[in-house]
This record gives structure tokens, sequence and C-alpha cells, in this order.
């Protein structure tokens, strides 16, 4: 099969780790980082490993189309904006790991499927990505009348973007919960904590389920969709059994990172470029399909 | 004279040792007893801030909105003033609190963290609200730190900056170090807000005021996490005593603590144990209900559970641990057992 040829767009921390995730999908093939910095780690490391890079941001990346055939956006809600209508203008897929969301949100484990045909994806938040495989698998066996997640991040690990717009996060991860976890109402808090050595991130899923006695189907599902994200996140654990008090569960959960750029603790930004590879892979997997049945 | 600042938080702070459950009633005397003493400023929110009720930190069991409501009908020429959490409330939350009748706006985060307030300090300009940044959990930071996200602050449009006391831990020599330093770099107007877990909230609030503070936190009875806040009865006494001007009537101020606030406090605000360990250890004070609830389910010494909290650095918020963190030291004494 031949593999999809990526461009990434943003050649900061996301971009460059995705980089690193992409070289070891057997349905994507790196072809061109684009930054507007090149004097940027991002650009350097993918120039180093032999990619193309370009250096004047979406403008160098429309003008030269035969470089790739799917996008990833790892820069800002707002250039993303602009990016997404000159890609989709060119006929081709983008992928977008900024809050935007102005495509639908897509999780593994959850929703791989039902959207990945969409011209433009978004990858909800790190939080969203560790957070809502648990809401959506309860929810399988027991209806979610409510769901909360408190996911709490070493302050290294949270950039200038998140920071700057950490309304964003709460209120995008919020309605994800509910549109793809399938929660009747979802909330998100967000915690930054700078304790050094930076912690690895960790999440709290609290749920309130209309039904009791559930306990060992829900114990399951969560033991399964814990094995499923492993399969792109090994670090992805259950720090300790989940709590049950009447219609309430509470799980926790940490997330270590795989340390491709960045280090271990930053299991946020991790899953994130993790779950964006699974997207990107069930896109060419689909397009394969296509291109079969024509 | 020179003037201070009393802002009473009662209404906010207190909300985690009523556990999120006062009612409009309570809501409307107290603010009618606040009013009455001419208190200028009282807070009135989630104990977490705008947004606060969860499953996290507890339920509202009345709508803020609606306390906001209530408070505003009663207030008079008192304003309100509401907290917000970045992480926690929203813009969209502080929007609402504003057309239920805030006044003021006092955007919060942990002491290293400022650059997440950005969005809600400008917003509260915008919105005509007077703005204050607070950096909680204060004893966490060195001075030099303080300084540096204080001025991340200013640099947003915040008016008045506190340091901010979550655990009772500082002792009245580092307040003072902090509220003049921040005095002599940011021309911002200095607040302090404390907590008695060490019986220092007075005399800490004292070292702030003669260090160039000029708002000053309190609440009626010490209603407040962990042990309280300063006193705000108290402290209105005390200024009086000093030469400072807070413009409250001492008597009416003593009646609404002890007629209004007393009756309905579900327990006295005393030094326990437990809330002398977060003082101690650094903890913050919102963790003592929750701390004590797990100590019983897990049958575990709470002070236990309060210094591991210590040791991991758990900053505001994070109270999802407390449960996780009184399991596994069951579960390791029924090992070692």
């Amino acid at each position: 099969m031949v593999k999809l040829k990526v461009a990434i767009l943003g050649s900061g921390n996301i971009g460059t780790d995705l980089m690193y995730k992409i070289e070891r999908s057997d349905y994507l093939s790196m072809s061109v980082m684009v930054g507007i910095d090149p004097a940027s780690e991002g650009i350097q490391r993918a120039k180093a490993r032999g990619y193309h890079t370009i250096t004047n941001g979406i403008e160098g990346l429309v003008a030269s189309p035969e470089l790739f055939d799917i996008v990833f956006d790892a820069t800002t809600a707002k250039a993303h904006l602009m990016h997404s209508e000159k890609v989709l203008a060119l006929g081709k897929q983008i992928v977008d790991l900024t809050p935007a969301a102005i495509g639908p949100f897509v999780v593994p484990c959850a929703n791989l499927k039902k959207f990945v045909m969409a011209d433009n994806v978004n990858m909800v938040t790190c939080g969203g990505q560790a957070t809502i495989p648990i809401v959506y698998a309860i929810n399988q066996v027991a209806d979610v009348e409510y769901a909360e997640i408190v996911a709490t991040v070493a302050s290294k690990s949270a950039g200038p973007g998140t920071r700057a717009n950490i309304d964003e996060f709460t209120r995008t991860t919020a309605k994800a919960i509910e549109d793809v976890g399938g929660a009747k109402k979802g909330k998100a808090i967000i915690i930054l904590n700078p304790a050094d050595p930076p912690i690895i991130m960790r999440d709290t899923v609290h749920v309130l389920v209309n039904e009791r006695n559930r306990e060992q189907d829900i114990l399951k599902a969560i033991e399964d969709i814990v094995q499923a994200v492993q399969q792109y996140v090994p670090g992805y654990r259950l720090t300790s059994a989940p709590i049950f008090n009447g219609q309430q569960v509470s799980i926790f959960l940490e997330v270590e990172g795989a340390g491709d750029f960045f280090p271990t603790y930053s299991g946020n930004l991790d899953i994130m470029t993790a779950a964006a590879v699974q997207v990107g892979n069930e896109i060419a997997k689909q397009q394969h399909e296509t291109v079969k049945l024509n | 004279m020179k003037k201070i600042t009393v802002l009473d938080v009662t209404l906010r702070d207190g909300s985690h040792s009523m556990r999120h459950a006062f009612t409009e009633q309570q809501v409307r005397e107290v603010a009618r007893g606040l009013r009455k003493a001419k208190v200028n400023y009282f807070e009135v929110s989630h104990g977490d801030g705008l947004g606060g009720s969860s499953l996290q930190y507890g339920f509202s069991k009345v709508d803020e909105l609606k306390l906001i409501e209530a408070a505003r009908e009663e207030c008079g020429e008192s304003a309100i003033s509401v907290l917000i959490l970045p992480g926690i409330g929203v813009k969209e939350d502080l929007k609402n609190a504003v057309k239920a009748g805030a006044k003021m706006a006092r955007v919060a985060t942990h002491v290293t963290e400022a650059d997440v307030a950005g969005q809600h300090i400008y917003l509260s300009r915008e919105l005509g609200l007077k703005t204050v940044g607070f950096l909680m959990m204060a004893h966490m930071a060195p001075t030099s730190v303080i300084v540096e996200q204080a001025k991340l602050f200013e640099s947003y449009g915040a008016e008045i900056i506190y340091v901010t006391d979550s655990a009772g831990a500082l002792l009245p020599h580092e307040v003072k170090e902090r509220v003049a330093a921040l005095k002599s770099h940011v021309s911002c107007e200095i607040g302090f807000h404390a907590h008695n877990n060490l019986s220092l909230a007075l005399a800490n609030t004292l070292a702030a005021v003669e260090a160039g503070a000029t708002y000053v936190d309190g609440s009626l009875r010490c209603l407040g996490a962990g042990s309280g806040n300063t006193q705000t009865e108290v402290m209105v006494a005390v200024f009086d005593r000093l030469g400072y001007e807070t413009g409250i009537d001492l008597y009416s101020v003593i009646d609404v603590a002890n007629e209004v606030v007393a009756p309905f406090m579900p327990q006295p605000q005393e030094i326990t144990g437990s809330s002398l360990i977060m003082g101690y250890a650094g903890v913050y004070s919102s963790f003592l209900l929750f701390t004590q609830e797990a100590a019983k389910k897990y049958n575990v010494d709470e002070r236990e559970i309060l210094v591991e909290l210590g040791k991991m650095k758990a900053v505001g918020g994070q109270e999802d641990l407390i449960a996780e963190i009184a399991r596994e030291i069951a579960n390791h004494k029924q090992t070692v057992n």
C-alpha cells in the first residue's frame, strides 16, 4: 500500500514530536515540515532527517502541492482557519491539532471511523484525548448523565498557546465529552502544577451514571478501553482502581509519553500527537479502500 | 489616617466550610448585615470560584448566579466581588456574574501560573469591573518569582494584586517580604488574603498592612476553608485601635457575625490538628473536609494524608488526589501489618 505523504504545518514542539511518530507509521510517510522560522528546532531536525522544509508558512506549502497528500496543522486556532481554507482548496484533507474545532471532533477508540473522511477533523484537546475514551466506554454500558474531567499537567508541558487560551481548552473539552463521549452534560477542569521534577500528566474522570449495580460491566469497559488506548499510547494507565460511590464513578489515570521529542512527563502532548497519527492512519486506510472500490 | 479596604469573603471562602450549600436566605441576611456595617466589598461565588460547582469540589446547592443576584438586591452601596480560577471558570461565567450584579473580579492562579489569567483580566477590564490578580499558594514561590508573576498580572491590566496565603503557611516576616517587594516593583495596589491554620491570620494581615498592603480579606467568625480567614470583625476592631480607617461600623459587623453567621455555621472554625498540619505542611486549605472524609472512609490518619499532599506539592484544585492517597496509605498499612 502506498503511504500518504504528510505535511506538518508548524515546526514547534507538537509538530516536531509528530514527525517522529509519523516515521513509525505503516500508512504515512513524513514528507515536509512547514514553519516560519528557518532557525526553529523543528525545521532543523526535519532537514537533518532528510525531509523537505518550507519556511514561508502556508504560502510555501500551497505552492508545492506535489509534496503532500495530507496536512497536520500544529499551529494555532487562529492560523488554522486560514490554513484549512487553503488546504481544502487543493482538495486535500487536514487534521487539526489546534483548538479551532472547525471540523468534527475525533477521538480514536470512540469515533475514529465515523468522521475520518471529513475534509477537516479536529483532535479536541490533550485532556479530551486522555479522558473521553473512558467516558465513551462507560456510556456504552451505563448511560452517563454527567461527566467531569480534571486534567493536571506539568507547568513545563503547557506552552504559551495553551496558557493564553485556557478557556478554549475547557470549553472544547467539555463539548467533546458530550459530543464524542456521549455524556448528557460535560465539564472540564485543567490544573497546572509547577512541581519540579515535573509531574506526569494525571487525569481524573468523575461520572454520574443513571443505573446502579453495573460495577462489573463498568470495570470491564474501563479495562478494555485502557488497553485500546495503550495500543497507541503505551504509557496510558490507571493509577489505581476506580472508586464507586452510589451513582458516581471516579477513574484515576496517568499518561506517560513515549519521549520522542518531549520528555516523558508530557503525556498530554504525546497523546495528542499519537492520536493524530491514528487518525492519519485511518484516513490512509479509508482512502485506499475508496480507491480499490473505484 | 491611613485607609484600608477590608473585603469580606464569608460568602465565598465560607462556601468551603458550608460544603457549598449556602441558601438564598443566608446570603440575603449576610449581605444585609455587611451593607449595614458599610463593608465596601464582599465576595459571593462557589468556594472554588465561578463555575466551581462540580463533583471534584462539590456541587452548589443553589446556583451561584442566583446567590449573586440575591446579594445584589440587598447590598446597597456595598459592591459584590466574584472569584474566578482560569481552568475552572470561563469567560462566559464572568459575563453572567456581571449581569447578576458583580462589580469586582478577582482572577486567581497558582503563584507561578499568572499567564493563564490574561484573557480573563482583559475581559474583566473590558466589562468595567474593578480587577484583581490573585496569586494563590504564595508560600510556594520565592519573592522574586512572585514579583515576576505580579508584573504579568499588571501587564494584563490588574489594578490590585493579592498575595494569597491559601495554605495559611506564611509567617509574618515572609508576608512582609512579599508585600514589600510587590509594593516596590509594581504600581498596583497590593492585597493580602490569609488563612488561620497557624493562628497567624491577623498577625500576617497586620504585617501585610505595615508593608504597604491596602486591601485585606476577612471572613465573619472566620468562616472559610481550613481554619478560616482573618476574622473580619476582629480585624475591624484592631485596625480601629491602630488608627487605620476602614469605614466599617464595628458594632454592626460584630452583629452580622454573631447574629447571622454564627447560627448557621456547621462547626466552629477551630484550629484542629488537621488544619494546623495544613499550615505546617503547606496544603491548600479547602482540602480539609475532603481529607477528613477520606481519612474516615479508609481509616487512616488525616495528618498522614495532608503531609503526603504537601510532599507531592499539590496545588489548589487537586482534590482528586486525596481519596487516592488515603487509599494508598491504607493499602500500604495492610501490607506492612
